[in-house]
């Protein structure tokens, strides 16, 4: 747990020392040239982009040489409202986002009291953990093909083996089955940095609550609900807010899945997006679609986030 | 604190198996794979363990030309947007810490942002930005582009490290009389060291695993990084045999991995309890 410190604040400075050591700081000029070879960078490629990018939606903007940019106001909207492809693509994400989240969560929650648990396997766990985390999503997506695959992959075999039938399943192909597979592909990726967040949550929590609830007699589930859960719930509500944009807006692991297919099935809306932006050129349209795309998340963390730290409280 | 009962502990120990299965199987798979013959990867029984093991694939991806190109541009890009990002973030991060001014909240916010907004709605801008600077379809292009996006982070990361340094410290040098430089380079830079290290390692990781801008604003296939070559290969250009895209899907983890080893400790939770407790 020091370590995860690191980043907590600081020890007050004494406050006599401090406004001497603000004095010497500021003689020589007022530490914004420290800032500048951050901020030339930040200003042009960070936020020029946003700016401009929020922008386009409201433009008619096309890839191409001599094509001219119209502001068109709210048409490309009008125009995205009847895009019941675009909705459709939407709505997936909406499932994937959720889905991926809520499993995710519950399963970090899971492995993190089981890390948190004195057992043996202990650091084999806690290091297998970590490895989604670092792999390149797009190598987690070729490992998975390679897992899932009707020829080469286990899955097959596995289920000849067993008895369980033929044998013939194409989870990412089939239609009915891409969206939930992708879906748990998801939860694998993202969990070891939930399981880490919220391990270091439980670790953060007094021993001594623990047993004040079972000195009054508490069991280990009534402990869980009263002393553990609310004590995490601020880590909670930050880590699944941070998981659903995360998810929402992750573009790189289901384009190597299924590009979206088959049949659409997958499409999340960040691939859409990038079809309707480099496929089809449509710079204007595609970033009304990204717009949209900020707009619900902001609305969805707003509704989700007050109530969240409220019952923290 | 009571002692768990036998059958609880049973259970966990069930619990925990299956989520060792879950999160090491694919890898073991992958690994199995790489480690697969021709002809044993074209039986219609494959099995876990290979029934002998063949080096040839990672033979034929440490000289597929391919391959090594792209992973010549990943370590490029990845390392010179470390270097660059580092170089900027420190000072940043100092300046950002020690002075009592608005620029600290303009900070936090932008990070906030960033973190918000989906990257499609950046990349196109960026992409008509790169191309009238020229800078479309290049290496120094995709290198800018990968500074600016780990630069949150990093700020984040260095800003948390930088006010665990003690300002007695600097305060005691001043009193002895070194001027503000001196005091940086001496006296600050030695205590951030292993700070910077760890987002070093952070940054790097973040610029080797990253795919959406690369897909974007690298067109030619001799200026393709590693990630994209390989997710090239495995979709309709599919030139490189299962066993090699295996084995060179495992090469190209390595770095990433080790490097998170070596962060592990340091990542343990602290990511957030910043965030939380700010």
């Amino acid at each position: 747990m020091t370590s995860a410190m690191t980043l907590s604040a600081p020890p007050t400075p004494p406050p006599r020392g401090a406004g001497r050591f603000q004095r010497w700081l500021y003689r020589s000029g007022s530490g914004l040239f420290l800032l500048l070879p951050a901020a030339v960078p930040i200003l042009l490629l960070s936020v020029f982009p946003l700016v401009r990018g929020i922008y386009l939606g409201f433009t008619d903007a096309r890839a191409g040489y001599r094509v001219t940019t119209n502001f068109v106001g709210f048409d490309q909207f009008a125009k995205l409202a009847h895009n019941a492809l675009f909705w459709q693509s939407f709505r997936i994400g909406l499932v994937w986002a959720v889905s991926v989240t809520v499993l995710q969560f519950l399963a970090a929650l899971g492995l993190a009291l089981l890390l948190n648990a004195d057992l043996r396997l202990r650091w084999l766990a806690r290091t297998l953990a970590l490895v989604p985390w670092a792999m390149p999503p797009v190598i987690v997506a070729i490992m998975w093909r390679l897992l899932l695959d009707p020829t080469v992959g286990s899955l097959n075999e596995s289920i000849r083996l067993l008895h369980l039938g033929e044998g013939t399943l194409n989870l990412l192909g089939q239609a009915n089955s891409a969206l939930p597979t992708v879906i748990v592909i998801g939860v694998w990726v993202g969990m070891p940095q939930t399981t880490v967040t919220l391990l270091a949550g439980l670790q953060s929590i007094s021993p001594t609550l623990h047993e004040a609830a079972a000195v009054d007699g508490a069991g280990t589930w009534r402990r869980f609900v009263s002393v553990t859960l609310p004590q995490l719930y601020p880590i909670i509500a930050a880590i699944t807010s941070l998981d659903f944009i995360w998810n929402f807006n992750s573009f790189g692991l289901v384009y190597v899945l299924t590009a979206g297919g088959p049949g659409g099935n997958t499409m999340l809306p960040m691939l859409f997006a990038y079809h309707e932006a480099f496929g089809y050129g449509n710079f204007g349209y595609a970033s009304a679609m990204a717009d949209v795309m900020v707009v619900l998340i902001l609305l969805i963390m707003l509704a989700y986030l007050p109530s969240r730290l409220r019952r923290s409280r | 604190m009571n002692r768990t009962r036998p059958l609880t502990r049973a259970g966990q120990y069930l619990a925990l198996l299956a989520y060792l299965l879950f999160l090491g199987y694919p890898l073991l798979w992958l690994v199995s794979i790489s480690l697969k013959g021709a002809r044993e990867l074209a039986s219609i029984h494959p099995s876990l363990i290979p029934r002998s093991l063949v080096w040839d694939n990672y033979r034929i991806a440490l000289t597929d030309q391919g391959l090594l190109r792209s992973a010549l541009n990943s370590v490029l890009t990845s390392v010179g947007a470390t270097v660059i990002v580092i170089v900027v973030s420190v000072p940043a991060a100092y300046a950002l810490t020690r002075f009592r001014n608005g620029a600290r909240t303009a900070a936090t916010l932008w990070i906030l942002i960033s973190q918000v907004f989906p990257t499609i709605l950046i990349v196109i801008p960026l992409f008509l930005l790169l191309k009238s600077f020229g800078l479309l379809d290049s290496l120094p292009g995709l290198t800018v582009v990968y500074v600016v996006w780990t630069l949150p982070f990093a700020l984040w990361m260095l800003m948390g490290y930088m006010a665990s340094v003690p300002q007695e410290v600097e305060e005691a040098a001043a009193v002895d009389g070194a001027g503000r430089f001196r005091v940086v380079f001496s006296v600050v830079l030695p205590l951030l060291t292993p700070g910077i290290v760890a987002t070093a390692m952070f940054a790097f990781i973040s610029a080797w695993n990253e795919f959406f801008f690369a897909l974007v604003l690298i067109s030619t296939t001799e200026k393709r990084t590693l990630a994209l070559t390989l997710a090239k290969y495995v979709g309709s250009e599919g030139q490189l045999q299962l066993g090699p895209l295996a084995a060179g899907s495992v090469l190209a983890t390595v770095p990433s991995l080790v490097f998170f080893l070596f962060l592990q400790k340091r990542l343990s939770g602290g990511l957030l309890a910043g965030a939380v407790k700010g």
